[in-house]
């Protein structure tokens, strides 16, 4: 494959974490790219961090969480789901094409099928390139406007 | 703040496609990080006191531990960092294994990765905050989903610990699978004579509230504090006064009704008390079989019945049970074996399964324990066996080994050879697998004492052929052709979750697999527990077991219960969410999104806001990105937190471009 390219994954810890840990306990070879960002839950993804990243200069980005119905906090994935479909669609508007963002669901139990995962969502973001460079200044203020999304946290 | 970084090599499974020093040495580059070091085994106890000593002599704030997934070690080292004088919570885990040297094979990308990994873990740490756990009190009592014998196990020895146990079975009699076989392997012991008594002690003890005829239908709460809806499903007959006589069941009409308990090889009445040992020993009406149901005329259980407790108008009952911790024992589903064409797909009547066999050669089955094939009840002199019906078969789905069918055969094949003296039987088979106790020496003995022949090989098909059944495969150790002429055949059907498993699964919020099976907290070392805290597996639920492991997971599952009660009070996981009030609108938002009630509204001069019930909070983190003031945070997992993550991923890509 060619030059890696900055792929972030935001993974639930009960079922898509649990079934990329078993996916290397299988040692299922998969490409090196996805750097993965373990979150209690999927519903716990704010779909700002997806744009965060997005515009920060990531080539792609990979939710994970539990299948429907079977969340480990009841219905957290459903919450994802319809914020995570919402963004999907508004994607286009600030010209980011919507295969760069993916959400899936992987159980703990299938290393095999996170290994499938990984493979096309990459496979996917190389057939698209590297995201369109915004230069260096409008990037750094890009995550300086990043950072502005960020709060205090009560004391 | 001053943190450590230590990367461990994990002996070669690390170190061996991931440049370990170098991930060190990157690290002492990253802001606040004061101390970087590689070391052997992590987890080990060198590796630790290492861990303990570096932060006691540089005056660490926290640690880094770069290695394997925080699922495996993160409480390992969360210790670790706790003895050395720090808050628990000032730690991270970077996962340079399972999410790194495990699945590249490129040493420069992986260690590229790991740094990154690393660079993330230590953003996330300068971030961090103390937490410090609440402690709530729990319910002592606890519940048995499935009364088959690995549930039975399991509420006994819980009952016998002192506690309450409610045992929730879904058919009308405990016993399980054990209880409709004829004679256990490898002792070849009667089933029922062992498991009897057991299902008395269930019925008699004092701490133990049998729901039978009932399903869990939802679950609400947390460890130490479960709710959970049982549906007790109408019997039309009412149990409290029901004496199990057997009058109505005598007298009924209705005497070709579906007969579950037999397999369906026999029939039974539409009201019916399933077999003579059960417990409960009540009787239950078969609507669908029911003449009264049907055509509204009938009634006559109702009037033969002693006690007048016939009741055709009773409805389904709910009930509410509080208990603190969960075993799910639900068992095991034969697979369905019409799916193999070639077998004869249920269409010739001289094909059963093995469990059907099971209550043909029983003494309390319908044949009365003599051996008569179903279609003109002659006895069979030949009997065919095939195993791996259903098992070890990627074709059907069935990749995995069910692990007892090798056994239950070898055990038929001596029954029916104990039954008829004259008769002769052929297994099929790919391997044996018999790995218990006295497991081997009893295939042996099938074969030499009872001559059973044994026939290695798959078999292609089966058809009948006047009143014979054809059973045509190949002998792959002679390497010919093979046809047995039988009288019988008899398929050994492998495992599958039972029934209704996944809908269960959900309602519990623990995983299960594409076979219907409970995953366990870790495969290895945490076999009975499940990654939500407080319910615990037993038996075939969590996948093929005989019935001595089945007891043994049974006692394990309670062991663990009466570990987890034998505290008045849980501590909760500090992870949970913190509301600021300045911020706070109170705009109800995350008490409406959170699914466990645990945000509640708070009157602060005049102002209305909310208030998190820490105990309650389980951490899931929906309010928080739900709320539009960023006023409910999550601890541990801020947003700040996760943005520092991303933007210390992305500046370095900065760095490198």
């Amino acid at each position: 494959m060619d030059k890696e390219l900055r792929i972030v994954g935001f993974l639930c810890n009960w079922c898509s974490y649990g079934g990329a840990d078993t996916a290397g306990v299988g040692r299922f070879i998969q490409p090196t790219d996805l750097r993965i960002i373990r979150l209690p839950c999927s519903g716990r993804i704010d779909p700002l961090f997806v744009l965060k990243t997005l515009i920060g200069g990531a080539d792609g980005v990979l939710v994970s969480g539990c299948h429907p119905r079977d969340c480990h906090y009841s219905e957290g994935n459903y919450y994802a789901r319809r914020r995570l479909e919402v963004l999907k669609r508004f994607l286009p508007v600030i010209g980011i094409d919507q295969g760069r963002f993916e959400y899936t669901w992987v159980s703990a139990s299938e290393g095999q099928r996170w290994q499938h995962v990984v493979t096309t969502f990459t496979n996917q973001i190389h057939a698209l390139g590297p995201i369109q460079r915004i230069g260096k200044d409008a990037q750094a203020r890009a995550c300086a406007f990043g950072r502005t999304l960020e709060v205090d946290i009560p004391a | 703040m001053k943190i450590g970084v230590f990367v461990c090599h994990c002996g070669s499974n690390i170190a061996g496609t991931v440049d370990v020093v170098k991930v060190a040495e990157a690290a002492k580059a990253m802001p606040e990080v004061a101390f970087a070091s590689d070391t052997m085994y992590a987890c080990s106890e060198p590796g630790q006191e290492g861990i303990v000593r570096a932060i006691k002599e540089k005056g660490l704030d926290g640690a880094v531990v770069a290695s394997c997934t925080p699922r495996m070690h993160g409480p390992t080292f969360m210790r670790t960092v706790a003895r050395a004088g720090l808050n628990p919570y000032m730690f991270e885990m970077a996962n340079i294994r399972e999410h790194v040297s495990w699945i590249g094979k490129d040493k420069g990308a992986n260690t590229r990765k790991a740094i990154d990994l690393v660079r993330m873990a230590v953003a996330k740490l300068a971030q961090n905050k103390p937490l410090y756990p609440k402690s709530f009190a729990i319910n002592k009592r606890v519940m048995v989903i499935g009364g088959g014998v690995a549930g039975i196990q399991a509420a006994l020895d819980c009952a016998d610990g002192g506690l309450e146990v409610v045992l929730v079975e879904k058919t009308t009699s405990i016993g399980g699978k054990m209880a409709k076989l004829d004679k256990t392997f490898p002792t070849v012991d009667c089933s029922s004579c062992i498991l009897g008594p057991k299902m008395v002690d269930v019925a008699q003890h004092p701490n133990i509230t049998l729901y039978a005829n009932a399903e869990v239908d939802d679950v609400f709460g947390y460890v130490g504090n479960y709710q959970v809806e049982i549906r007790r499903k109408a019997t039309y007959v009412d149990w409290k006064n029901c004496t199990g006589c057997g009058a109505c069941m005598e007298k009924c009409p209705s005497k070709k009704s579906p007969d579950p308990f037999n397999e369906n090889v026999g029939k039974t009445t539409a009201i019916n008390i399933p077999f003579p040992q059960a417990i409960p020993k009540k009787a239950a009406i078969d609507r669908a079989s029911c003449i009264r149901f049907k055509t509204g005329k009938c009634g006559v259980c109702a009037k033969v019945c002693p006690t007048k407790c016939i009741d055709y108008e009773q409805q389904d009952v709910m009930v509410t049970e509080e208990v603190g911790a969960i075993i799910t024992a639900t068992g095991y589903d034969l697979m369905d074996w019409t799916v193999y064409g070639e077998y004869g797909a249920g269409r010739y009547p001289d094909v059963i399964t093995s469990l059907q066999y099971e209550r043909i050669l029983s003494a309390s089955g319908p044949t009365g324990g003599h051996i008569k094939r179903p279609s003109d009840g002659k006895e069979p002199k030949t009997v065919a066996f095939i195993q791996c019906v259903g098992s070890r078969d990627k074709s059907v789905g069935r990749p995995y080994c069910s692990g007892f069918c090798c056994m239950y055969t070898a055990k038929q094949a001596i029954l029916t050879k104990d039954h008829i003296p004259d008769s002769q039987s052929y297994v099929f088979y790919m391997d044996i697998r018999a790995p218990g106790k006295m497991y081997d020496e009893f295939t042996r003995r099938t074969m030499e004492e009872y001559g059973a022949q044994y026939i290695r090989g798959r078999v292609s098909m089966v058809y009948p052929k006047g009143d014979k059944m054809i059973v045509r495969g190949a002998d792959t150790l002679a390497g010919t052709q093979v046809e047995v002429e039988a009288d019988l055949v008899v398929l050994a059907v492998g495992a599958e979750g039972a029934a209704g498993s996944a809908q269960l699964a959900e309602k519990l919020r623990i995983s299960y697999d594409s076979y219907g099976f409970f995953m366990e907290g870790h495969p290895k070392l945490k076999p009975v527990e499940t990654n939500t805290a407080g319910v615990y597996l037993a038996g075939c639920a969590q996948g093929p077991k005989d019935i001595p492991s089945s007891v043994a997971q049974g006692s394990a599952a309670a062991a663990k219960v009466l570990g987890l009660f034998s505290k008045d009070q849980l501590q909760s996981d500090p992870q949970v969410a913190k509301v600021d009030l300045k911020r706070c609108v109170g705009c109800m938002k995350c008490a409406m999104t959170c699914p466990f009630g645990a945000i509640k509204e708070l009157e602060q001069r005049g102002e209305m806001k909310v208030q998190v019930i820490e105990t309650v909070c389980q951490g899931c983190g929906l309010c928080t990105s739900t709320c539009r003031q960023g006023a409910i945070q999550l601890q541990h997992f801020t947003d700040n937190q996760i943005l520092a993550e991303i933007n210390v991923l992305l500046e370095n890509q900065l760095e490198e471009a």
